[in-house]
């Protein structure tokens, strides 16, 4: 086959790819528009902030459909463990490129990969009967704000360190070498030359791990104590939207139902909120 | 002219070595140097100084070495796994080979410029300060006064001075070279390794460039590679051939600029600068 025949059909292949994944997001959007939208023109718009409290109904005139505490647990949980997990991973990243022997850095490298495939439900399990009885012992009731972030924690640094670690690695060795002649330190070196060559990498393992803080649904579940309230301490226990919608779907009926996608609806938003944030700020930065 | 090394290579070369004149003190001192990667050799057994202050040039063939003896001067090998140098190296009274030898110290000392510009990938401010500030040769409220003046130094200031924040690089080849000259000058060293840094250019770009190499004469000591013999002929005071011999690089000759490119005692560095020349 000649080459312009290959590149034409790779092209085709490359195209339908394409859009593929762009016709699945929009699918995907549309779905929960679709379902959500009983819901949005019975409750309207301003309910789901205003409502005292959340006691969904099947019919909306008679419920309530307060969905910000929920957020809040959302972000708060989300919030807190990338902010955790964040400056361990990139330290856990650094350690293992150019501080750890080859050996220990391997047998380090394949320790995190190992964490980043245990399932969710695993990291659950031990949150509720190691980590929520050590809460308790200190401020009951250990169900918590605090086992829930903790947990994501655990579950998304290993998932920004994979993709730090892959991130300093690609560094090109012009750039190390540049830095090597100019004396530079080793602590010089990656604050001044490999992180900022790094810094789309690092960002995207950020977004990824954000997003799944966000999403995770069974491990906080089973250690956040599922009361819809907007945190005011680290141990109070909360329900985040992804945890609600596991709960109540299975027997939601009518505008419950359909109130359940409009808060799927808003995740989508949160995710696409910080995806075109991570845009910007990437793009603030984007020297290379 | 034909050339063929078969015939032009003797079975043991005879390296010409004049003496170094006392009116130009050697600062680098090089005995039996070798460098190789693995089971292969770079260079072999190379003796040799190079004198303070004045520029020296290092010519021959792709392959004969002459980068992997720049890197030598400053320790840059280490960073090529499976290479070891062997021999002694010293300069300015520093065991350089020792490996109790402070290796960020004497990178400060012994500057490089490659053939590829290489500014970090930072702004061009930031390209200055972060070797300055990580050496600690100035703190953060004198900074951009020595940024200013290394950026003159180079003739890069009025092109920059407005967009001292933006990328390096956004800047044109040339001056991003220029760029890396003054990220090396901005650290005050004595000696200059330039591994033909102006090849990647275009004519203007490397003219200015050249320019800049020669204003360094005397302040600094320069050791430039490079494959115009013409450029050679015009900047460097000294010169020295290498030569690819049995698979490792020698060096041939080496001497004052003149008598190496007019009267060459050796009849490799003849054939090889005919050759080039024709
Ligand atoms: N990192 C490396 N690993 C293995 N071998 C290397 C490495 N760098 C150089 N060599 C080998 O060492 C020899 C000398 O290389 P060197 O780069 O010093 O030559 P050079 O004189 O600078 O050539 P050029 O004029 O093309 O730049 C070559 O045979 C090369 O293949
Ligand atoms: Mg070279």
């Amino acid at each position: 086959m000649s080459r312009s025949r290959t590149d034409r059909w790779l092209l085709v292949g490359l195209r339908a790819s394409g859009a593929v994944t762009g016709a699945v997001v929009l699918l995907v959007i549309a779905f929960l528009l679709i379902e959500s939208w009983p819901a949005s023109r019975h409750v309207g718009l301003s309910r789901w902030i205003t409502d005292p409290s959340w006691y969904p109904t099947s019919s909306a005139a008679d419920g309530r459909f307060n969905l910000v505490p929920m957020l809040w647990g959302t972000l708060a949980a989300a919030g807190i463990a990338v902010a955790l997990a964040t400056p361990l991973a990139l330290l856990s990243a650094v350690f293992c490129r150019f501080y750890a022997p080859p050996t220990i850095a391997r047998f380090y490298r394949r320790m995190i990969q190992l964490l980043a495939g245990i399932p969710s439900v695993v990291y659950g399990l031990w949150g509720l009967t190691a980590l929520v009885p050590l809460i308790q012992h200190f401020r009951p009731p250990g169900t918590s704000l605090l086992a829930g972030a903790a947990v994501l924690t655990l579950m998304i640094l290993p998932t920004i360190a994979l993709l730090a670690d892959a991130a300093l690695a690609n560094v090109p060795g012009d750039h190390l070498r540049a830095a090597a002649a100019a004396g530079l330190s080793r602590p010089g070196t990656i604050r001044g030359v490999v992180f900022p060559a790094a810094r789309a990498g690092i960002f995207t393992g950020i977004l990824l791990g954000t997003g799944r803080a966000i999403g995770e649904t069974m491990a906080v579940l089973m250690v956040c104590g599922n009361i819809v309230q907007t945190p005011t301490s680290l141990f109070d226990p909360i329900r985040t939207l992804t945890a609600n919608i596991a709960l109540e779907m299975a027997y939601a009926m009518g505008d419950h139902r359909s109130a359940l996608f409009v808060s799927g609806l808003a995740l989508m938003a949160i995710v696409i909120a910080l995806v075109a944030m991570a845009d910007r700020i990437g793009r603030g930065y984007a020297y290379a | 002219m034909t050339m063929t090394p078969d015939t032009l290579i003797p079975t043991k070369p005879v390296a010409v070595t004049v003496p170094p004149r006392p009116d130009h003190p050697p600062i680098i001192r090089a005995e039996n140097l070798s460098v190789r990667y693995g089971d292969h050799r770079a260079f072999d057994q190379v003796t040799w100084t190079i004198a303070r202050g004045r520029i020296t040039a290092l010519i021959g063939p792709s392959g004969c070495g002459k980068t992997s003896f720049l890197t030598c001067l400053n320790r840059l090998a280490d960073l090529v796994p499976r290479c070891s140098v062997a021999g002694t190296l010293d300069i300015d009274g520093m065991d350089v080979l020792s490996a109790a030898t402070d290796v960020i110290a004497l990178r400060r000392r012994v500057g490089m410029i490659f053939q590829k510009p290489n500014p970090f990938p930072v702004s061009i401010r930031r390209n200055i300060a972060l070797p300055l500030l990580d050496h600690r040769l100035c703190d953060r409220r004198t900074v951009d006064d020595h940024i200013e003046r290394t950026l003159r130094a180079v003739g890069l200031w009025g092109e920059v001075k407005d967009r001292l924040n933006q990328s390096a690089f956004c800047l044109s080849g040339g001056q991003q070279q220029r760029l890396c000259l003054a990220r090396a000058l901005a650290l005050k060293p004595d000696i200059l390794l330039l591994d033909e840094p102006c090849s990647a250019l275009d004519p203007i770009s490397s003219g200015v460039v050249e320019d800049l190499i020669v204003s360094l004469r005397g302040r600094y000591t320069v050791v430039i590679v490079t494959h115009n013999l013409a450029q050679a002929k015009r900047i460097a005071d000294d010169a020295a051939f290498f030569w690819l011999d049995g698979g490792a690089g020698r060096l041939i000759e080496h001497g004052p600029c003149r008598s190496v490119f007019e009267n060459p005692a050796h009849p490799l560095t003849r054939a090889y600068i005919h050759g080039a020349r024709g």
